[in-house]
């Protein structure tokens, strides 16, 4: 077992370096450089002075050697410093934004699984019944209806008509001087519309999953010898049917551990939140290589980590892929 | 979009006006009949669509970061109501030997907001750190004409130019005092004044929750007096429409309106009796450039005709719901350089199609469009992508154009591409963009001869030895009267010759809470006189705020 885990770690280490390879070469391809939002069209920059800008930032060097400079800063665990005119450490940029993010993504995932699984269960259980056509289509207005709209119109309501929620940001003005409670509150009422959207908005995907591993598994001859045992139905479908068909929604829950560290930037942009969204996304608009390569380094990490969880977990469950294929 | 925000800013030291014409108009509520008294007290929050980056003007190139460390930093000189240059840390500034030399008498018993007092010497040492190669800034140019800085006491700072420069004199505005004795003998990037920004100014800097808000407090020994507004909060929502709604449900004070929020959405009772509104021309203008290295734009009855064939007021009306009017050049109504007698060029197709046909374009094969040498005339226009005003504005010239038989293609491309691929390669036939404009009328960067190089800002090619003469003496004198002429006359020869079509200034539209006074809208705008605004006692919403000395 350690010698399997031992070979998928090494493999895993050339992959992500070629990744960064990857990533590095291409943001540079995009047309265009840090320095276009100091000196496009702007009167004030003489060649000279655009020369100083990129000699500053270090763009006079070939990119292999940019790489490899990044890379050295890397192995050391630096992101080096933002090309924004903050010149803040691309780490803390993103150490700001990151738990913002986890967060709203952590809320979001669990309030999906609250809903969708008793929904897709539910949906499977009376397939093609009323309700389940309405499930259906409440899951798909949520899926198909473009977020930044709904959002607008439940602002309207809950914000401005009836004045219970606040509209944007994620504190109020005077937080600092709010009660322990009181800033839980506060805290809490900026993200209950954020969350409950961006959770109504990816319903559809894990209850259909689930409305589908449920009608597969009521298929399964097991169910068959537990509802001819005499088990009330109840028992069959939530003691039986159940638990087998969320083995592949956690199998996909998994598979969703990167993607909890990359933000909305519509919903970021709509709600006013400083999340990980917009801030990739301005590290690309502004050609911010330092921000952007270290948040695409991150997400690599992370993707590569869940890959090799998971297959530890198989190769925990399967001896045959522990055994690399030679039993 | 950030990029093109930026652009926007980027432009903003050069200028435009005429005194005669007061652009600002106030509508709205009036204000209440309780006591109108000036007090002290209250909170004023802003929205603003992007963060600051750094708040050391000198580093920052955001429209965000420059309003923000505005309130706090103070320069040598600044713009009065009236856009007339007065001093601000200099108490009086003589310029000399001809326009070589300039000495600002300081302001004595001005401190730091850390108590250290401000002297000569920290607006020497900002000069030389603007100057330093190693420091990135977009704003050295101005203060690489200078030839000699002396700080000859405390109180007194004198700069030799090599050729005399008039630009010169607004140039020292807040880029260059930054406190000496917090930042020698430091790397000046990585400064926690960036973040944490130490001043001279009405406001001192309090918190900063990045992407998020800033929060900055009265300076209670601020040297023209305590601002009566007791905090200034700047909220970071990046979506309009969220921050319209906050504006409405009361989370903010103050905002720049969309023209369809400024016209359609901010009529009602509700608003009326809460908010007002103010417009007033931004510091901008859009026009349609034409490529005069192309032949057939080569001559100017064929500029002049396409100038007849569109209908500006049309583009305004459409695009701006009426809240802008015409440019007649490259400076905006209302300031002292501005020439309002110009040739002007009303929507007239059938001139316009007298002038083509004296430049021998008319349809000879009636196919329905000009040609001349069996060409038919159809070019492409290229805009920026992100822009809509751009590309509606675009929409309407190509029908405009239609209907004199004139086909007009239209391609909108990214902005760096648009940037490096085309404009800066000139590949290009005509191009719709805007420049911003300022308080200081020197456009040398975009119309003289010698800047028509790669990369250059004279990107269509425009070379005129009148023109170029012009703006040689222009940045020479600091006599306004005689370059008052000069521009005028520089403004004459635009019109003649039409290198651009000059579209339309937009308005700025922002909205304020009526609880809020003493707003006295001028060319500059509303927020100028900023620690001069304040909430009478009964109608402040956040009340008073314990400041320590």
């Amino acid at each position: 077992m350690l010698n399997f885990l031992a070979r998928r770690t090494l493999t895993l280490i050339p992959l992500f370096f070629g990744i960064t390879l990857i990533s590095f070469a291409v943001i540079h391809l995009a047309p265009g450089s840090p320095i276009d939002v100091l000196a496009d069209l702007n009167p004030k920059m003489t060649a000279e002075a655009k020369q100083r800008l990129v000699t500053y930032y270090g763009l006079d060097k070939p990119l292999h050697v940019r790489y490899w400079q990044w890379l050295h800063r890397f192995v050391a665990l630096d992101f080096g410093v933002s090309f924004s005119a903050d010149r803040r450490a691309v780490m803390d940029k993103i150490r700001e934004s990151l738990p913002i993010t986890i967060t709203i993504n952590v809320l979001s995932l669990l309030l999906i699984l609250m809903i969708a699984v008793p929904i897709g269960a539910y949906s499977a259980s009376h397939p093609y019944s009323t309700f389940d056509k309405f499930l259906t289509v409440f899951v798909y207005v949520g899926f198909a209806v473009p977020t930044f709209w709904l959002a607008l119109l439940v602002l309207i309501l809950f914000s401005v008509q009836l004045e219970w929620l606040p509209i944007s940001g994620l504190t109020s003005l005077d937080y600092a001087k709010l009660s322990l409670s009181g800033k839980i509150w506060d805290l809490t009422s900026h993200l209950i519309l954020p969350v409950l959207l961006s959770a109504f908005s990816g319903l559809a995907g894990l209850s259909r999953y689930m409305r589908g591993s449920m009608l597969e598994v009521m298929r399964q001859e097991y169910i068959t010898a537990a509802r001819s045992k005499g088990l009330s139905e109840a028992q069959v479908i939530y003691k039986h049917a159940l638990r087998n068909a969320l083995l592949p929604v956690v199998t996909i829950l998994g598979l969703s551990v990167p993607g909890l560290i990359g933000g909305s930037v519509i919903f970021e942009q709509i709600f006013g939140i400083p999340g990980m969204g917009r801030l990739f996304y301005t590290g690309v608009m502004s050609r911010d290589y330092p921000l952007v390569m270290g948040i695409l380094t991150i997400g690599a990490f992370l993707t590569l980590l869940g890959n090799l969880l998971a297959d530890v977990s198989y190769a925990f469950v399967d001896p045959r892929i522990r055994r690399g294929g030679r039993a | 979009m950030k990029a093109r925000f930026f652009l926007f800013l980027f432009l903003s030291l050069y200028g435009c006006g005429e005194r005669e014409r007061a652009e600002t108009r106030e509508i709205g509520a009036k204000p209440p009949a309780v006591s109108r008294e000036p007090a002290y007290g209250d909170t004023v929050i802003e929205g603003s669509i992007g963060d600051a980056t750094n708040l050391i003007p000198m580093l920052a190139s955001d429209s965000a970061s420059h309003s923000i460390s505005g309130l706090i930093i103070n320069g040598l000189l600044k713009y009065d109501k009236d856009v007339k240059l007065v001093g601000d840390l200099a108490e009086s500034w003589e310029v000399g030997q001809g326009g070589l030399q300039i000495v600002f008498k300081l302001r004595r018993n001005v401190r730091w907001h850390d108590g250290h007092p401000f002297t000569a010497r920290d607006v020497l040492f900002g000069f030389q750190t603007i100057i330093n190669p190693n420091t990135p800034t977009a704003y050295a140019e101005d203060f690489r004409q200078v030839k000699k800085a002396e700080a000859l006491d405390d109180y007194t700072f004198r700069v030799t130019y090599e050729k005399p420069f008039a630009p010169a004199l607004s140039s020292w505005g807040n880029l260059v005092v930054l406190p000496k004795h917090l930042l020698e003998g430091k790397d000046i990037t990585k400064s926690e004044l960036a973040r944490r920004p130490i001043g001279t100014g009405p406001y001192r800097f309090r918190e900063w929750i990045s992407r998020d808000r800033v929060i900055l407090e009265a300076n209670p020994d601020f040297f023209e007096g305590r601002p009566y507004i007791d905090r200034y909060v700047v909220r970071v929502i990046p979506d309009l429409a969220t921050m319209f709604l906050e504006l409405k449900a009361g989370g903010l004070d103050l905002m720049g309106l969309t023209p369809m929020q400024y016209k359609r959405q901010t009529s009602d009772a509700f608003f009326e009796k809460n908010f007002r509104k103010y417009r007033y021309l931004a510091n901008a203008y859009t026009y349609l450039g034409y490529n005069l290295l192309e032949p057939k734009f080569q001559d100017k009855r064929v500029r002049q005709g396409l100038s007849h064939a569109i209908d500006k007021e049309e583009i305004i009306k459409v695009v701006l719901l009426g809240l802008g009017v015409p440019a007649t050049g490259p400076y905006k109504p209302g300031l002292w350089f501005y020439n309002p007698n110009v040739k002007k060029y009303p929507y007239d197709p059938s001139k316009a199609l007298a002038l083509l046909k004296e430049a021998g374009w008319e349809d000879r094969d009636g196919d329905g469009l000009l040609d001349k040498n069996g060409q038919p005339f159809e070019f492409t226009v290229i805009t920026n992508e992100g822009n809509a005003l751009r590309l509606r504005t675009a929409v309407i010239i190509q029908e405009r154009l239609k209907k004199i038989g004139i086909r007009m293609k239209i391609r909108v491309i990214e902005w760096s591409a648009f940037i490096n691929e085309f404009i800066d390669k000139k590949n290009f036939e005509a191009t719709i963009l805007g420049w911003t404009t300022g308080f200081e009328p020197d456009p040398y960067d975009i119309w003289h001869s010698s800047k028509t190089g790669k990369k250059e800002l004279n990107f269509i090619t425009y070379k005129n030895a009148e023109v170029d003469e012009l703006l040689e003496a222009g940045r020479r004198i600091f006599d306004q009267e005689k370059r008052t002429a000069i521009y005028r006359r520089f403004q004459e020869i635009l019109a003649e010759e039409q290198p651009y079509t000059f579209l339309y200034v937009p308005e700025a539209l922002p909205m304020v809470h009526a609880r809020i006074h003493g707003i006295e809208p001028s060319p500059l705008g509303i927020s100028y006189n900023f620690d001069r605004w304040y909430v009478p006692e009964g109608l402040q919403k956040y009340g008073r705020l314990a400041i320590s000395p």
